[in-house]
């Protein structure tokens, strides 16, 4: 079969490979090398070496926005994966109406980050204006208020996760433990937590990956204000390419920089899944 | 299924290919050239694309308007000149917006408007004597009053200013504001001054209009059009016209941030302040808002008082900072295109008709015969500003160093009206903003 | 077992969280019948009296921001997108899992590591090259969307094509099929189940993708898109008139929520698959 196919490169691989060249290949190695250069064009670039890099460690906007993505990462992750479990555990009770609630729950994920981001401003704005204040007082509203978001679009679809994974727990062990006279929170510990930790692994790099990689809600909820204390990598970013003519070279300094810390996600979420599944 | 993938596939490719035809046909068709106007200001967007519609419907030359979010001119220009399809005309701030854009601006010297304009002072000129940018209207702002809301305070038994004849410097501004303040509910008002919009992007009338006032006085002092690094002598005038602002003012202080610049238009219409500070492009907005009880005849213009020495005799800041510039990278056949539309807004009938009627611009070129000034009561006061012979503040926000400097500046005062930040960090955003941004540009 | 009493406890939380998670949504619709200026002054008022604005938002946001045009490109980028992803990266993922060589395994790598790579590390040189192709147009935006998509897409059917048989692919070109015969009239339709969570997955993220089409379809084209669309009215529309945005989302999201209520089931099903091979 392999020579027959062999010969079928140019229909069945091409296309979709000359579009992942345009659309990636191409410009992720040059934005590689650009990030070494100075330029305001891709056509006027001139090699300077680490002097991008350098500037991106003293730059305050983005190791601020560096350590408020991991705070708001932190905390979301928490919040989403402890209310998504719980969430999970209450559904799977075999309660009527199951369905019906799981919809709900799930729907907000549908929506877009940028829509999400104004339904939320406008509701935060609109409970802070009784006390004379808006979300731009304090940066700790912004974070607040982009903690809320995440839970709302995350909490339904994690929930789903966790759902497919505690019903797989079998219902003989379970029977089995009610026979000990186990209660219904050793059951939780002790059984059904250990027994989804694939789900759990799952769940929570796919939270901690979106956080971080957080745009379109952040853009939408503050912009980054008051100032810049609510901006996360993605949209410090962002602001450095376009906000600021001259830093083209230093905003793809920290584009590969913040690819890294994603990569290095990446494989450590590889290297303990793989672990995990050797053990079983 | 494999019969219905088939077809699906079918369908899939023919309605690729015609659109793919579609696209083609699209980009050859115009013969004529084409504009694309990369409009300043938000405000009178939905005019000017009416404008567009009616040029094109006049002459089959397609027009395009796009208009920038506020404060992000710089940064849409930027990325649309790097596309194909850059745009044709579009605005340099000043000198300091011909420096960056030197390698995009024509030589206008030849085109048929630069004859008819009546100042020939107005115009950016390059290095090389050629014309770079010319102006579209002389526009001016101050504090826009409510004369019937002032009328009735002057009135009041209690009043402790009785005429608008008394108000000729910042004391005497502040009493008056803030005995209206404290008389606001007898006079049926939420504040003296609408609300002081300062949401992000909406900030303009106080990081670029008022922080006009304390540059054009240190500039005064010095004696220079510019300088590389500011003291920021002014800083006190500044402050108190910015607290007179926002302490009375229909908006609680720490609200400001979410205000933005039709909420204040919007209150001033509706007659719940009866001051506001805003140039005399914003007549369309006040009569735009549903319900409005301003009446045309009470709408009027004072100068901005802040404390500067002489203020007693001076006039309206009057300048102008939209510098019509036309793209000298785009094809021979765009550019005389646009060139067409500019002289049509500025010599034939409809044109001009545009532009004073419903842009309500006060056009300085020869062809504008005097009774073709815009009727509008804040183009007509402005008129009366010009014509009583006080000199007028200079425009020297052309000279501010970069929208980031702007946008900074704006997001202190925010920070500082709503009290998590004070003075002092205002001060040194636009001292340290100003050197570091200047800096940039050189 | 669960007590009647315990039953009625989980029905009170569960209904409390309900109208928690419904709440947001109709704080929007609430709002988008309300005039503009009592939007940020009584935001929990209900449009009722002067409140009341009738459908003079919903007016304005559709007029402002041509948003049945919007809808219209949406749509289209998203199922001509969705469409090229399925074709095309399923023909390359059977070419490249049945034909064995270094460049086969050196694209499945390069298509796997595009997974990881976060989307500001090409956004500007790939803006930028875009544009010089004149893909700013909903034609290049399904080229972009098949590149970008493809890393995921190759990744779910090449995980899946090496797991069934070359028993029946072997014996239909033996029967003297051609190769692009055999593919669609016998390996598309077993790779169905993996088709569908591919398609919705894909069809999830364009629709609601912002940054990309806005760097290279750009606010000065006709081609916006609904996000770009939302965001154009809130930062570049000039002044900001919270009654259309309020009507724009409530437009918005209305599509959504009757697409998802009519396909939930092979959403959540394709959403948990591609979460747990992705």
């Amino acid at each position: 079969m392999e020579k027959y196919l062999k010969k079928q490169f140019a229909i069945f691989a091409l296309p979709t490979i000359l579009a992942f060249a345009l659309a990636f290949g191409i410009p992720f190695l040059t934005g590689l090398y650009l990030s070494f250069c100075e330029f305001t064009t891709v056509t006027n670039a001139k090699f300077v070496g680490l002097d991008n890099y350098r500037q991106v460690f003293s730059d305050p906007n983005f190791i601020n926005a560096f350590w408020f993505t991991v705070k708001v990462m932190l905390v979301s992750v928490l919040t989403v994966n402890i209310f998504a479990f719980l969430l999970a555990l209450l559904l799977t009770q075999k309660l009527k109406g199951t369905n019906l609630f799981r919809t709900v729950f799930f729907m907000p994920n549908l929506i877009g980050g940028i829509v999400l981001g104004y339904i939320w401003q406008s509701i935060i704005n609109g409970i802070l204006v009784n006390f004379d204040m808006t979300m731009l007082m304090d940066s700790s509203y912004g974070f607040w208020g982009l903690i809320m978001v995440v839970n709302w679009q995350y909490i339904g679809y994690i929930m789903i996760i966790y759902i497919a994974g505690l019903q797989n727990v079998s219902t003989s062990v379970l029977e089995a433990a009610d026979i000990d006279g186990a209660t219904s929170l050793q059951k939780v510990f002790r059984i059904k937590l250990p027994l989804i930790m694939t789900s759990i692994t799952i769940a929570l790099f796919l939270t901690i990956a979106n956080s971080f990689k957080m745009f379109d809600q952040n853009l939408a909820l503050t912009n980054g204000g008051p100032g810049n204390q609510t901006s996360m990598l993605a949209l410090d970013i962002y602001n450095t390419f376009y906000d600021t003519i001259g830093f083209e070279g230093v905003g793809q300094a920290k584009a590969t920089i913040f690819f890294i810390v994603v990569a290095a996600i990446a494989v450590v979420q590889v290297f303990i899944t793989r672990r995990k599944e050797v053990e079983n | 299924m494999s019969k219905k993938l088939l077809s699906a596939l079918l369908i899939l490719t023919a309605s690729f290919t015609t659109l793919v035809a579609c696209g083609a046909s699209e980009d050859t068709a115009s013969d004529s050239g084409s504009v694309y106007y990369l409009n300043f200001k938000p405000e009178v967007a939905e005019l000017w694309n009416d404008i567009a519609e009616k040029y094109t419907a006049e002459t089959g030359v397609p027009v395009k308007v796009v208009t920038a979010a506020g404060g992000e001119y710089e940064s849409t220009l930027k990325s649309e000149m790097a596309k194909k399809g850059a745009p044709t005309l579009f605005h340099i701030n000043g000198p300091m917006g011909y420096i960056s854009w030197q390698d995009y601006c024509s030589d206008l010297s030849a085109v048929p408007f630069y004859d008819t304009l009546t100042d020939k002072s107005l115009a950016i000129l390059g290095e090389d004597g050629g014309v770079y940018g010319l102006p579209l209207a002389i526009e001016g702002y101050g504090i826009i009053y409510n004369e019937a809301i002032l009328d009735k305070y002057f009135a009041l038994s209690n009043a402790k200013v009785k005429s608008l004849a008394e108000v000729t410097n910042f004391d005497t501004l502040k009493t008056l504001a803030e005995d209206i303040q404290a008389n606001k509910d007898a006079l049926g008002i939420e504040g003296a001054f609408a609300a002081t919009s300062l949401l992000p992007g909406e900030d303009w009338r106080w990081q670029t209009h008022l922080l006009n006032m304390p540059i054009y006085g240190e500039f005064k002092d010095k004696g220079v059009n510019d300088l590389d690094v500011i003291e920021f002598t002014h800083s006190n005038e500044f402050k108190n016209i910015f607290d007179l602002y926002i302490n009375n003012s229909t908006t609680t202080p720490t609200l400001l941030s979410a205000k933005g610049v039709m909420d204040s238009m919007a209150e001033f219409a509706l007659g719940q302040a009866a001051m506001v500070q805003n140039g005399n492009w914003a007549w369309g907005q006040i009569a735009d808002i549903p319900g409005n009880t301003v009446k045309a005849e009470d709408v009027k213009f004072l100068p901005i008082y802040t404390g500067l020495e002489g203020e007693e005799n001076l006039g309206l800041p009057i300048g102008n900072e939209n510098y019509l510039a036309i793209n000298s990278q785009t094809s021979e056949l765009n550019q005389q295109a646009t060139i067409d539309f500019v002289n049509w807004l500025l010599t034939s009938e409809t044109g001009k008709n545009e532009m004073v009627n419903t842009l309500g611009n006060i056009a300085p070129y020869s062809t504008f015969s005097d009774d073709e000034k815009p009727q509008d009561p804040l183009a007509q006061s402005l008129l009366t500003h010009m014509e009583n012979g006080k000199p007028s503040v200079t425009w020297v926000f052309p000279m501010f160093p970069s929208q980031t400097f702007k946008n900074d500046v704006g997001a202190s005062l925010m920070e500082y009206a709503q009290g998590t930040k004070t003075w002092a960090d205002v001060e040194s955003t636009v001292v340290d903003g100003w050197a570091t941004q200047k800096a940039l540009i050189k | 077992m669960s007590t009647p009493k315990a039953n009625k406890i989980y029905y009170t939380i569960l209904t409390i969280l309900v109208l928690l998670f419904i709440s947001p949504i109709l704080f929007v619709i609430m709002n988008s019948f309300k005039g503009q200026f009592f939007i940020s002054d009584a935001p929990f008022a209900l449009p009722i009296g002067d409140y009341f604005a009738g459908t003079t938002n919903y007016v304005k946001g559709i007029e402002k921001t041509n948003f049945f045009r919007a809808f219209g490109i949406s749509t289209f980028i998203t199922v001509f997108s969705v469409g090229a992803i399925i074709i095309f990266t399923s023909m390359t993922s059977w070419y490249i899992t049945r034909v064995k060589n270094k460049l086969t395994s050196f694209l499945y790598y390069m298509f796997v590591f595009s997974m990881i790579v976060p989307f500001q590390m090409v956004m500007f040189t790939m803006s930028k090259l875009a544009d010089t192709l004149y893909l700013n147009n909903p034609i290049g935006m399904v080229v972009l969307y098949l590149g970008f998509g493809s890393g995921l897409s190759v990744f779910m059917f090449s995980g899946f094509l090496k797991s069934i048989p070359l028993e029946i692919e072997e014996a239909a070109l033996i029967d003297g099929c051609t190769p692009l015969v055999t593919f669609f009239q016998i390996v598309l339709p077993i790779l169905k189940p993996t088709t569908i969570t591919i398609a919705i997955l894909n069809a999830m993220w364009i629709w609601n993708d912002y940054l990309l089409p806005y760097l290279v379809i750009g606010v000065s084209t006709d081609y916006k898109t609904i996000p770009v669309t939302v965001q154009f009215l809130m930062g570049s529309y000039g002044a900001k008139d919270y009654g259309a945005l309020m009507a724009l989302l409530v437009l918005s999201v209305t599509p959504i929520i009757i697409f998802y209520l009519l396909c939930q089931k092979y959403i959540i099903a394709g959403v948990v698959a591609g979460a747990v091979k992705g």
